[in-house]
């Protein structure tokens, strides 16, 4: 696993995921569709990313199917990192 | 402008003629329908299983049940019956007693919707709770029902350990899955497959003013109110759910609300279980592909859905829709916040039937504006009111009818439906300031056109609807002060094209903090586990000042105003409190 699924990774569990709350999670869980993330946090994740990566997701690209594992997200993420850096 | 319907119109809808229906209306309909006679018990459980069963129908499927990992369980009402009965006897052997409330802190499980039945025929106060809540939305809520029992899962479990301490009478906790889980002291295992069977249970004797369901709702001051129904709702919802949601003998239907807010339990359970209706119940986050998968495979034919849910499958287009079969569906409607006309037009084209915007209140139990099945709706409106609802548009200030159409009022409701709530959680105050000269003020606003049609025009308080749920800004507020950055804040309704309204907070900040995107996010999400998603502000102004009136009440108007591009006003008379 890189870097970039392991920090989302680890952001996931750290901020959707009680603590104490032993549910297995990798990066093709779904979060939205599995009830970690809903649609309100979606925000929260999505700022997240364009934080930590300095990148502006458009609302129409971060729709629920495109949040919905680790392994979506990060794919999103390098799309619009490529997009960043082109521009 | 009307729209009609297509499939629909080849069949002949429950409430026939409305102008009949005005004419005509009793709640006694209900009555007799349902086989009530005079002095009867009403037990809200045994009406929703037992009465069903008896009416010959114990074989038909009462709940299909699907999880988000493709888990399904199916149940008839005679499971539904049996069931409810050994829930029943599992709490009263651990001794919660009549009118004791008890907290449902559940995903929405099976044990949610069977544990409900059973709870109320035992007599117990049923708390359903949204299980996004935050550990303080949910200490707030349990601490102010002096709750005895919670019911909940292994996920949740920390949430509610964390908080126990801070609520001691809450003598049990309840956990629904708790296989190879270490219990701790007041902790008990509840295994509804596993549970010994009870097949009868002496169900309590409850009258129509009986206690029944406790939902929380928000309001522009103070911490959230607890609106206590009756047993006696059961007629309202039970007819309401017939005529407006026009659920038939064949129907599957799926109302996709949590039974966390008044829909899920009001039209979630009671409404179509009482009509002898199958269910279906998705436990699994929003995805259009999911959903439309679900209702091609399950064949559902009625769906009461929200205005938030729609605009976000509005998103994905309507291609999306097309590659499933979704024609088992009839019936379409809505409910949670003012349905935009785009949106009916466009579910026209999408499943070929409109959605039915439909109008209630947590305090109102049951719809009590409506578009009806088999007429013209019109789109953006309301609809108009249910038979034995007499609605009217209120002067703000006076609080008279005003008999001229077009002119925004608040909309007022006569008392006396059945289930109208009896009050507020231990706050007669708060529930006696809700009527005016006779009239249960709703604090929404809208008007009436020559037709008879309602239309919303907005609040008449500072409560924000997002994605048809209500937040009052004093919780936000509070808890936007918990952070150790923040110094004041303020929490208002800000525009969105999906949820209608999202919250926005403006914050002063302590000394040694300064602002930027960091600090947001840590606030945001500061704020999402303490209260919840919903409450979680989506936007972060950091601002020098707060606007205040001359005694320091903070002027959310001022920081509202320029969110909806109105203007702010005199600032002058504003500062007056």
């Amino acid at each position: 696993m890189d870097e970039l699924h392991k920090t989302i990774l680890a952001y996931i569990r750290r901020e959707y995921i009680e603590e104490g709350d032993d549910r297995p999670l990798d990066v093709t869980t779904p979060l939205i569709t599995g009830g970690i993330v809903d649609s309100f946090s979606m925000v929260s994740l999505k700022r997240f990313l364009e934080t930590r990566y300095h990148i502006r997701i458009p609302d129409a690209d971060a729709g629920p199917e495109a949040f919905d594992s680790v392994e979506k997200i990060a794919k999103l993420v390098e799309r619009f990192a490529a997009t960043t850096a082109k521009a | 402008m009307y729209v009609t319907e297509t499939r629909e119109e080849k069949q002949l809808a429950n409430i026939g003629s409305y102008e009949e229906r005005i004419r005509n209306f009793d709640w006694k309909i209900a009555e007799r329908e349902m086989g009530f006679e005079p002095g009867d018990p009403v037990n809200l459980g045994w009406h929703l299983s037992d009465r069903i069963c008896r009416s010959g129908l114990g074989r038909k499927r009462a709940l299909i049940w699907e999880g988000s990992d493709g888990a399904e369980r199916t149940y008839t009402f005679d499971d539904l019956r049996s069931l409810s009965n050994t829930v029943a006897s599992f709490f009263w052997r651990l001794g919660v007693l009549p009118g004791e409330r008890v907290c449902l802190f559940l995903d929405r499980v099976p044990e949610l919707y069977i544990g409900f039945v059973g709870l109320l025929k035992l007599g117990a106060v049923v708390q359903p709770l949204f299980s996004a809540f935050g550990e303080e939305s949910l200490l707030t809520r349990l601490a102010d029902a002096g709750t005895a029992a919670i019911v909940t899962q292994r996920k949740h479990l920390p949430k509610v350990r964390r908080i126990r301490e801070k609520v001691p009478h809450l003598h049990h906790v309840v956990v629904v899955d708790a296989a190879g889980l270490a219990l701790r002291e007041g902790e008990t295992a509840f295994d509804l497959d596993a549970e010994p069977q009870s097949p009868g249970f002496p169900d309590f004797p409850a009258t129509p003013e009986t206690p029944s369901v406790l939902h929380y709702t928000s309001g522009t001051t103070g911490p959230p109110k607890g609106a206590q129904h009756v047993h006696g709702s059961l007629l309202a919802q039970y007819l309401t759910t017939k005529w407006v949601l026009d659920l038939k003998e064949d129907d599957v239907y799926w109302c996709n609300a949590d039974p966390g807010w008044v829909t899920g339990t009001s039209y979630g359970i009671i409404g179509p279980w009482s009509n002898g209706t199958t269910q279906a119940v998705l436990d699994s986050g929003f995805s259009a592909s999911r959903w439309y998968d679900f209702i091609a495979r399950r064949r559902i034919s009625v769906w009461y859905s929200a205005p938030t849910a729609i605009r976000l499958l509005m998103r994905e287009g309507t291609d999306a829709a097309r590659k499933y079969d979704l024609s088992s569906l009839r019936h379409l409607a809505s409910v949670g916040e003012p349905l935009n006309p785009e949106a009916v037009h466009w579910s026209r084209e999408a499943f070929g039937l409109p959605f039915h915007d439909t109008y209630w209140q947590t305090e109102t139990g049951c719809i009590v504006i409506s578009n009806y099945p088999g007429m013209p709706i019109k789109p953006g409106s309301m609809g108009r009111p249910f038979p034995g609802i007499t609605a009217a548009i209120l002067d703000p200030k006076s609080h008279v009818p005003v008999a001229e159409t077009g002119r925004v009022g608040l909309i007022g409701l006569k008392p006396g439906w059945p289930s109208m709530i009896r009050g507020y959680w231990q706050n007669p105050e708060g529930y006696a300031k809700k009527f005016e000269k006779g009239w249960y003020v709703t604090g929404d606003r809208a008007t009436r056109d020559a037709d008879g049609y309602f239309w919303f025009v907005g609040r008449d308080d500072d409560v924000i609807n997002t994605g048809g749920h209500l937040v009052g800004p004093f919780e936000v507020e509070s808890a936007l002060l918990e952070h150790p950055a923040v110094a004041e804040s303020a929490a208002v309704a800000k525009p969105d094209p999906v949820n209608m309204e999202v919250v926005k907070a403006f914050v002063t900040l302590k000394k040694g903090f300064s602002p930027g995107p960091e600090l947001e996010l840590e606030i945001m999400n500061f704020v999402r586990k303490r209260l919840s998603p919903i409450a979680m502000p989506q936007e972060i102004a950091f601002v020098e000042t707060l606007p205040r009136t001359r005694s320091g009440k903070i002027l959310r108007r001022v920081l509202r105003a320029p969110e909806w591009g109105e203007p702010v006003g005199d600032l002058s008379t504003l500062m007056e409190d």
